[in-house]
């Protein structure tokens, strides 16, 4: 290349590059300055305090209890919803068994896709309407309504899911997956049409049947697409602050009951604006970023396998 | 790579477009900057801007300049914010003032990043489950000073200063660190509330004592219906009856015990135990609502309006924001926390004071336009326009003109603020002081509810929590005698 198209090249880079500095690593940066003071949040006045913030992190069973619970998220969301995603695409796509020799989802496959992908269409801020009525604790709840009816339980001790300290992190995990499933579906089903049939119809040749066609074929030549879903999953996993703070009981951003609906994200937002100590809120979002980096480096580096090329 | 200027032409692009298009950059970047540095706390812009130069008369002790202007930010929550709109339409006609009005719930999304950019509005009702903490604000020195208003000769009758019209003690909760910074204009009163026309069906009396309150909510759940209701998303409505049966029982040093962070307020309190282990009662023989403790304010209230429980603790702007749910015989009724044996105060006292924080920030642009406008909201006028737009009362006394009919239940806590008088009206502080106590307390008393912990376990976990306040060398400001 000639020099003048370096300049022309560095002046396309130059607006994407300022915009992501500004936008993503300037705010890194001055939430890092914040969480050394104790600024209250509301005030432009505030004193430097070293490494305060994160010595007294070390000690808050609250937040410690968040992690914990970001830690199972982290864990359960991604399984569950890779596993029933891809389930789903692989039926959809290459699990029909009709016609002569062809490879074919199950009868009505496209109907399907179509339904799964509804909940993605969805808002987290309408998912939230939708579930609290779904989980609303007495008779008039969706899922108590039914048990009441079916007499699977009483109707003067409905369930309390959002109350009940053992259900709650499950039932957010629910939502999390039925609103998810549908878009990693799609993702999948992309992937899965990209593999050449022949190798399917090889594999029909060879005898193999649909969960071995799936194991040693499919899952295999979608090992990048998994890949991705498990980064961006893991991601929400680690946030889950709109459920997690509208749909579970407590004062200020939910978290109950008692602590045990927490997640990082809600903890940070009490004490960013209700209790007035943002700057050890900035220090819990530094964390939050650390361990976020942390886990995507090491699923990239856990899931690297050779690549397949077709 | 082809530029369209015939001079470039295969050279790819021009240096001196490449000047244009970074200074075109340029244009747009720095702007972005001060608007992001604004968003945080860059400015520090400590000088005050006053703009008005009206001249100080008894009529206007402010300074006031005609064809000013002045913003104004309501929560719109249980109020509406009508009332405030004809407010400012009166404020427009007097001093033909520019306002702009604001209504919403999201009170700190769209008002911290302008206290930390230092230009925030003049007049803000700073309310609702998104309130930006009073006690933060204060700390960062935010809050004009009131005294000035309360000082200021009254509209109705300038013999008076505004402070000697307005009933007394109702500033109080507005006081942080010894100086009154927010005036809580609306009078509210909290406790239990019932429907008059299901207890005259039943054949109920008004319990006054604990005993024969839990016999009502026996004779509830005889009935099919639940005996008590609460709000149990928001612990805080549970927290009202909790705190004051522990201020009837054991008389205001109890309640001041709590504000003034007693190493003995829960833990070593008789007051409290005793307390504690009444409301516990209500848990353990099955007497709440089905389900309630779940429940958001709107669900359980909601259900409590189709009689599906006796009583509901709330505070006085229940009925209007029931007013849609409300059938028109309901009949909503205000009752006083009933009295468990031995105790110090009288049914009739009850939990009163105002509420509704209606603050000036210190660095607000028209703050002569806005300490007028507190002024006039303590006029018979503009407090008579707030009882009929919101169904509520004010802090000025007999601020209501008598040709305006109230609602039941308005006309029913009328009735209980009159029986109760100033010697029996109490109000607890640590709410405002110590937000981060009172979430801790609240968390408890949602697992007593849940029946996850037994009263011993409340008692210790609200005390360790005024421990830990009390550890906060900020706290040591606070102190009610």
């Amino acid at each position: 290349m000639r020099k003048g198209q370096y300049r022309f090249v560095a002046g396309f880079l130059l607006a994407p590059l300022a915009l992501y500095l500004i936008f993503v690593i300037w705010p890194y940066i001055q939430t890092f300055g914040y969480s050394l003071t104790d600024w209250s949040g509301e005030s432009p006045n505030f004193k430097f305090v070293g490494l305060d913030n994160y010595t007294a992190l070390f000690h808050d069973d609250v937040f410690k209890q968040a992690i914990w619970h970001n830690v199972l998220l982290l864990v359960f969301i991604p399984v569950l919803t890779i596993l029933i995603s891809l389930f789903f695409a692989f039926m959809v796509n290459v699990g029909g068994r009709g016609g002569a020799g062809g490879v074919s989802g199950v009868k009505g496959s496209n109907i399907y896709k179509i339904i799964y992908f509804f909940p993605q269409v969805l808002s987290l801020a309408i998912l939230a309407v939708l579930f609290q009525a779904l989980y609303r604790s007495d008779e008039g709840g969706l899922l108590n309504g039914i048990l009441i009816k079916l007499g699977l339980v009483d109707a003067n001790s409905p369930i309390e899911w959002m109350n009940n300290p053992k259900l709650v992190l499950w039932c957010l995990m629910v939502v999390i997956i039925w609103h998810g499933v549908g878009f990693y579906l799609v993702l999948f089903s992309a992937a899965m049409q990209s593999i050449p049939r022949e190798i399917y119809e090889a594999a029909l040749l060879d005898g193999a049947g649909r969960s071995q066609t799936f194991f040693r074929v499919t899952l295999p030549l979608l090992w990048e697409s998994v890949q991705t879903a498990w980064v961006y999953l893991g991601i929400v996993a680690m946030d889950m602050f709109v459920l997690a703070s509208t749909l579970t009981p407590g004062t200020g951003f939910g978290g109950g009951p008692d602590h045990h609906g927490e997640v990082i994200a809600t903890v940070l937002m009490r004490n960013f604006l209700y209790f007035g100590k943002s700057g050890y809120a900035c220090a819990m979002g530094i964390v939050m970023l650390v361990l976020t980096m942390i886990i995507s480096v090491i699923t990239l580096r856990a899931t690297r396998r050779e690549r397949i090329e077709f | 790579m082809g530029s369209t200027s015939t001079r470039n032409n295969g050279e790819g692009l021009g240096r001196r477009d490449l000047i244009k298009r970074s200074a075109a950059l340029g244009l747009i970047t720095v702007p972005t900057m001060s608007f992001l540095s604004a968003c945080a706390s860059g400015s520090d812009d400590s000088g005050s801007k006053d703009t008005s130069k009206g001249k100080v008369t008894k009529d206007n002790p402010f300074g006031v300049a005609k064809n000013g202007k002045l913003e104004v930010v309501v929560f719109k929550g249980g109020y509406g914010d009508d009332y405030a709109k004809a407010w400012e339409a009166l404020f427009a006609k007097k001093w033909g003032t520019k306002t702009s009005h604001l209504g919403t719930q999201e009170i700190t999304g769209k008002l911290q990043p302008r206290f930390n950019g230092g230009n925030p509005p003049d007049v803000i009702d700073d309310s609702g489950a998104q309130q930006i903490k009073l006690d933060v604000l204060f700390k960062g020195g935010q809050l004009l000073d009131l005294q000035a208003v309360l000082d200021a000769p009254s509209v109705d009758d300038p013999s008076k200063k505004v402070s000697e019209t307005l009933i007394a003690g109702s500033t109080d909760p507005g006081l942080q660190g010894g100086k009154v910074v927010s005036l809580n204009y609306v009078y509210t009163v909290w406790g239990l509330w019932y429907s008059g026309k299901l207890f005259k069906e039943k054949g109920w009396a008004e319990p006054k004592t604990w005993d024969d309150f839990l016999d009502i909510c026996k004779k509830a759940k005889a009935a099919g219906i639940g005996g008590l209701a609460h709000q149990g998303k928001f612990p805080y409505y549970i927290n009202l009856l909790i705190m004051d049966l522990i201020a009837k029982t054991g008389g205001l040093d109890a309640m001041k015990a709590i504000d003034n962070l007693d190493p003995k307020a829960f833990v070593g309190s008789d007051a409290a135990k005793k307390s504690i282990e009444a409301v516990y009662e209500i848990v353990d023989q099955g007497l709440l609502m089905p389900g309630t403790n779940g429940l958001t304010h709107t669900e359980s209230q909601t259900r409590w309006n189709q009689y599906k429980a006796a009583f509901i603790p709330s505070g006085s702007w229940l009925e209007n924001e029931q007013l849609k749910q409300t059938p028109a015989d309901f009949d909503m009724k205000f009752l006083p926390v009933p009295l468990l044996p031995g105790s110090k105060l009288p049914f009739e006292a009850i939990r009163a004071g105002s509420g509704e924080p209606f603050i000036i920030p210190t660095k607000a642009s028209n703050k002569a336009e806005a300490q007028e406008f507190m002024r006039l909201m303590l006029s018979k006028e503009w407090s008579t326009s707030f009882a009929k737009e919101a169904n509520s009362l004010t802090i000025l006394k007999d601020g209501v003109d008598p040709s305006v009919k109230l609602r039941p239940g308005t006309q029913s806590t009328v009735e209980a603020v009159k029986a109760a008088g100033d010697a029996n009206s109490f109000n607890f502080l640590y709410p405002n002081w110590y937000s981060e106590m009172d979430v801790a307390i609240q968390n408890a008393s949602n697992e007593l509810m849940s029946k996850r912990i037994q009263p011993a376990e409340w008692l210790k976990r609200a005390q360790a929590a005024v421990d830990k306040a009390a550890k906060d060398p900020a706290s040591k400001k606070n102190h009610r005698a």
